[in-house]
């Protein structure tokens, strides 16, 4: 399990979102939108550009 | 001024088990414990942090990257219930009192993840459009007007080069129409090909759903973003007994086929099956 669960090839688009929609809300002190609607357009904005730049 | 930046909630474990793992920005992982619950957490500088911040890509991907590692890290060994992206808190006496606070329900989170990890369906189209079952070869240009008339199937149609059928010909009238039904017909056989391919991809869900403890779907993804070839139509979280991996794996690749392609991802620390947020909980003493 260790190791599977290590696995080094993780894309960054499956990994966002599971980080911006999923893990537990613990009603951070400095609490950011980070699962709004909103930053996460704006993320995969800023992901399409960077792709299309390489 | 410190803040404590929290990866995951877990049953307690040996720190030094993470062999010196480190967290956002390099810097070194610490435990906080409440009972018997650990809070597994790294400084960041208390300014360091916000939204606009994250909005550029280099940075979201860099504590993406460092957010999945020291979870990934932690799941190896223990009960591990991961974070939401950038979980920040003043310092690790508010970690510890949000432990105590959230006791129970992180508890009861825990006992329900232990043993499972969660796997990632992710089903395509096949690349390109479905196939359409139209006399003829597809043509780009209505059938009269371009150097592949003579290949639409309609040679008496031809005229010398000296006469093309005008506009207001009988031809360019039949071509035009033959043109205008034939991009339906395909238009048809797309709209239906994606409803096929969407129920098939429902039913591959509901064979893979009743294999697993529970489910969730996330948003297809953008082609842009993921690169992959076909169209996005499903994309499924899986929590599933951590020794079931290979058969769930197996089976959700035996779905494949038919027009859709099927991709497995993780295992996962179990990411989407945290307990929902607790929006209906009054924000404590926020500054």
């Amino acid at each position: 399990m260790s190791t599977a669960i290590a696995e080094p090839e993780v894309t960054l688009v499956d990994l966002l979102d599971r980080l911006l929609a999923g893990g537990v809300v613990l009603a951070g002190d400095l609490t950011l939108a980070v699962a709004g609607v909103d930053l996460v357009h704006i993320s995969l904005r800023a992901l399409i550009t960077s792709l299309g730049q390489r | 001024m410190n803040a404590s930046y929290t990866y995951a909630v877990a049953r307690p474990f040996r720190l030094d088990l993470l062999a010196g793992l480190r967290g956002v920005d390099g810097a070194p992982v610490r435990l906080v414990r409440h009972d018997d619950l650990v809070a597994v957490v790294s400084s960041v500088p208390d300014t360091g942090f916000d939204e606009r911040s994250l909005e550029a890509l280099p940075r979201l991907a860099e504590v993406a990257r460092a957010h999945h590692a020291v979870v990934a890290g932690v799941a190896a060994h223990t009960v591990t219930l991961p974070c939401r992206l950038a979980t920040i808190h003043r310092g690790d006496d508010r970690v510890a009192a949000v432990l105590r606070d959230r006791y129970p329900r992180l508890r009861a989170a825990l006992d329900r993840l232990a043993g499972r990890v969660e796997l990632g369906v992710k089903v395509y189209t096949e690349a390109g459009p479905p196939a359409v079952a139209a006399s003829g070869p597809p043509a780009e240009v209505p059938a009269g007007t371009g150097p592949t008339a003579a290949l639409g199937g309609l040679p008496s149609n031809i005229h010398t080069d000296a006469e093309p059928p005008t506009a207001g010909s009988p031809e360019a009238a039949r071509s035009g129409r033959d043109y205008l039904r034939r991009r339906r017909a395909e238009q048809r056989a797309r709209e239906e090909g994606r409803g096929a391919a969407h129920q098939a991809a429902e039913r591959m869900d509901a064979e893979l759903a009743a294999l697993a403890a529970d489910h969730r779907r996330h948003r297809p993804q953008d082609r842009r973003l993921s690169g992959a070839e076909g169209e996005h139509i499903l994309n499924v979280a899986y929590l599933v007994a951590a020794d079931q991996v290979g058969a769930f794996t197996a089976q959700a690749r035996a779905l494949a086929g038919g027009g859709l392609r099927v991709e497995v991802t993780g295992p996962w620390a179990p990411y989407s099956f945290a307990p929902p947020d607790e929006a209906d909980e009054p924000a404590e003493d926020l500054t």
